[in-house]
């Protein structure tokens, strides 16, 4: 084994910092899934019959469906009925007048996370909507947010307080049909966000979602769905931390975007869930659906993923360019370390006139790390002067882990443009000794040429998270076995 | 400065430097020169700490302490610096943050305060006229996309911002055309000054027409087995290294 490669290993036996529980007292329903506790969960929400219905109808086609096995993962079978389909902390009262009637464990919590719930500690125009397990707890700055018509608030409340935009948009990007764990989503689906930017009104601040995992045993099922009209505009950021626990748990999510005329929704996300620890036991199973429908003309919709957490990644944020000149993204950062597994890409369906898409991948391999790029680039038919740039990278840091890379393209269009770039690298003994001769320690250097690698990427988030992101990384560099 | 005694070393299981003896005071510059695959490089090379070389036998003392027992990087906080043969890329990281990061690890070594962003800008500035290098270079990736003069070049300003005491300048003339050659020199030599001290290496006299030493060594097959003044080079240069080879091969 060269130096540099044990000096890669040493830089990272770092832990988990955001693994600790909190003493939130919680109501947590019996384990196990079945219609019963459909009703139950739709009862706890104060659901209208619609949803209940919705829910229902999806979790009979869910029982009717198999589970995924085409992905570059290996887990073992997931029990869905060795699980809590619903955990939330006990409000002291019944809905929240203002924010601080916030239980102040809760608020404790999310001060250790880095999330202040308080307006007064405003961040840089960062409105928060906290979720802790399947339920929110606070949203913030929403009064503002209404004097300009946008509406962000928990996708529990949207469904009591706006249900025309919810009947009409939900499930229409990722139908509840659309895979086994968007299926499950459907049935159980407990919180995530509503966004909903009215026509031509540019979102002043950057809206976040910052999803908890607290109570053992629990699956949460995540639901977002963002919608900016006509001219709209809206910067949108999740992310997510989980205790550590030496048992897996499952987070299964749908997001659903859609851009009208001229809109634009960039989505950008941190995720940390719990990796598991350096032997590979615990961690998060994330299986996610994440799906942006371009509707209108010259719409824009981004994804910029950093993925640093969960034991499985299972993700492919995609967009469907129907809209003429429509315009998609893809800026991936997903680092596998230790026993860590990820399988994420994108799907660019390009189905309007002049659709363009950009996808750039970058992949860290560390330890035993798993890491594999699947991405679809799909040109229709009819969907003249497409155009698409993809960008794999991989980096190894370790003879122990592997990078795998699946582009598919499919292309029905003669006049279509398609452009793909891939390499793979590792940090070279060079590297190090060049950066260490000028002074810099190892760690720092490791650190250096990670976030280089990944710098394109970096620059699609906003500034601070960008930063966060770094960090994020730099420390998340465990245990690379050469 | 430092003081080299019997230094060997080998790479795997080849001996390069078969017991090498050299005393570099303060001021001085000394050339480094033989033909390829002398071990020149690797003395350069094992000075700074290179880890893929063994040192098997023999000592280095630098002001002092125990060289061989410092990491590379304490080395480079202690000042000694190598400007490489060939300068390694850094994708996506820009020269600026490199050097800055660099700059600020080594004062924070001498626990010195760190410089702010702008204060660093304003050096950095002033040290790239010294190389003629264009401010621009400076925000682009380490070393990525730049031409063999440019990466030289780059070599030197990291030298002229770091300050450091000693400088090992391994073939920084290789790849280098006439005008880059005098630039470099012209950075080198703004450097120099009595406290400053510069360990040459390079095959061809050429260099040491701009960067004039003040004691010529020639190495042959790991040793020295020539030491002179600059003349020295003067005479490699008319009667090439044959000569000196076989002078060694026969006191063997």
């Amino acid at each position: 084994m060269s130096q540099g490669n044990a000096e890669i290993k040493e830089i990272a036996a770092q832990e988990y910092k955001w693994g600790f529980v909190s003493p939130i007292d919680s109501e947590v329903i019996p384990k196990g899934l079945s219609e019963d506790v459909i009703h139950l969960i739709s009862a706890k929400k104060q659901e209208p019959d619609w949803m209940l219905e919705w829910r229902l109808k999806s979790y009979r086609a869910w029982k009717e469906m198999k589970e995924p096995t085409w992905a570059n993962v290996h887990y073992p079978a997931i029990d869905y009925q060795n699980m809590v389909y619903y955990a939330g902390p006990k409000q002291k009262k019944e809905g929240l007048k203002s924010l601080d009637e916030v239980d102040p464990e809760i608020r404790k919590t999310f001060d250790k996370l880095g999330i202040s719930l308080d307006e007064q500690k405003r961040l840089s125009g960062v409105a928060v909507d906290a979720i802790i397990d399947s339920v929110s707890v606070a949203t913030t700055f929403q009064s503002q947010l209404k004097e300009l018509g946008i509406i962000f608030c928990s996708i529990s409340e949207a469904i009591r307080e706006y249900p025309e935009l919810i009947k009409k948009y939900l499930g229409s990007v990722v139908p509840p049909k659309d895979n086994f764990f968007a299926a499950l989503n459907a049935a159980v689906f407990s919180d995530g966000s509503f966004c909903y930017i009215p026509k031509g009104v540019r979102c002043p601040m950057e809206l976040s979602t910052y999803f908890r995992i607290n109570a053992a045993e629990t699956g949460q099922f995540e639901r977002t769905l963002i919608i900016a009209e006509e001219g709209a505009y809206v910067s949108y950021l999740e992310g997510c931390t989980a205790p550590m626990r030496d048992i897996n748990q499952l987070h299964a999510a749908v997001v659903e975007l859609v851009a009208l005329d001229n809109a634009q929704i960039k989505y950008s996300t941190v995720q940390n869930w719990y990796p598991g620890d350096k032997n590979g036991i615990g961690g998060i199973y994330n299986f996610v659906t994440k799906r942006g429908l371009c509707k209108g003309v010259n719409s824009k919709i981004s994804w910029t993923q950093v993925e640093t957490g969960s034991a499985i990644t299972w993700k492919y944020p995609s967009c469907i360019l129907k809209g003429d000149n429509s315009v998609g993204e893809f800026y991936s950062v997903a680092l596998a370390n230790n026993y860590q597994q990820a399988d994420t890409g994108t799907k660019m369906i390009h189905v309007g006139k002049n659709t363009r898409s950009t996808i750039v991948s970058k992949g860290i391999s560390a330890g035993h790390g798993q890491n594999t790029y699947r991405g679809l680039v799909k040109i229709l038919q009819g969907a003249t002067g497409a155009r698409n740039y993809s960008q794999c990278d991989s980096l190894l840091m370790s003879d122990t882990s592997g990078a795998h890379t699946f582009p598919y393209l499919e292309v029905n269009e003669p006049t279509a443009q398609m452009e793909h770039e891939a390499t793979t690298s590792k940090i070279s003994d060079d590297q190090l000794f060049y950066c260490k001769q000028r002074g810099i320690s190892a760690e720092d250097a490791v650190g250096m040429i990670v976030n280089g690698f990944c710098k394109q990427v970096f620059k699609e988030l906003p500034m601070e998270f960008a930063v966060e992101a770094q960090k994020l990384l730099s420390i998340s560099l465990e245990g690379s076995v050469g | 400065m430092i003081e080299i005694k019997n230094l060997h070393a080998s790479i795997g299981d080849k001996e390069i430097l078969r017991g090498i003896t050299l005393k570099v005071n303060k001021g001085e510059t000394h050339a480094i020169m033989g033909p390829n695959g002398s071990g020149k490089s690797t003395l350069a090379n094992v000075l700074a700490g290179r880890e893929a070389f063994t040192v098997t036998q023999g000592e280095i003392q630098y002001e002092g302490q125990n060289l061989l027992l410092m990491p590379p990087e304490e080395r480079a906080a202690r000042g000694i610096f190598l400007a490489f043969q060939y300068p390694v890329e850094i994708p996506g990281v820009t020269n600026n943050y490199f050097l800055k990061t660099a700059l600020n690890s080594i004062r924070r070594f001498k626990k010195e305060t760190e410089l702010d962003a702008m204060s660093f800008l304003k050096l950095i500035k002033e040290k790239a006229q010294l190389v003629e290098m264009d401010p621009a270079m400076l925000s682009r990736g380490v070393n990525e996309g730049f031409s063999g003069g440019e990466k030289k070049r780059n070599e030197i300003l990291q030298m002229a911002l770091l300050e450091p005491k000693l400088g090992l300048l391994d073939e920084t003339d290789s790849g280098l055309d006439i005008d880059a050659l005098q630039i470099v020199s012209k950075g080198v030599n703004a450097l120099r000054n009595k406290e400053r001290a510069f360990i040459v290496v390079t095959h061809y006299q050429r260099l040491l027409n701009y960067i004039q030493p003040d004691y010529v060594h020639v190495l042959a097959n790991g040793r020295i087995v020539r030491s002179g003044g600059k003349e020295l080079a003067l005479e490699l240069e008319q009667r090439g290294y044959g000569w000196i080879e076989e002078e060694a091969k026969a006191a063997v």
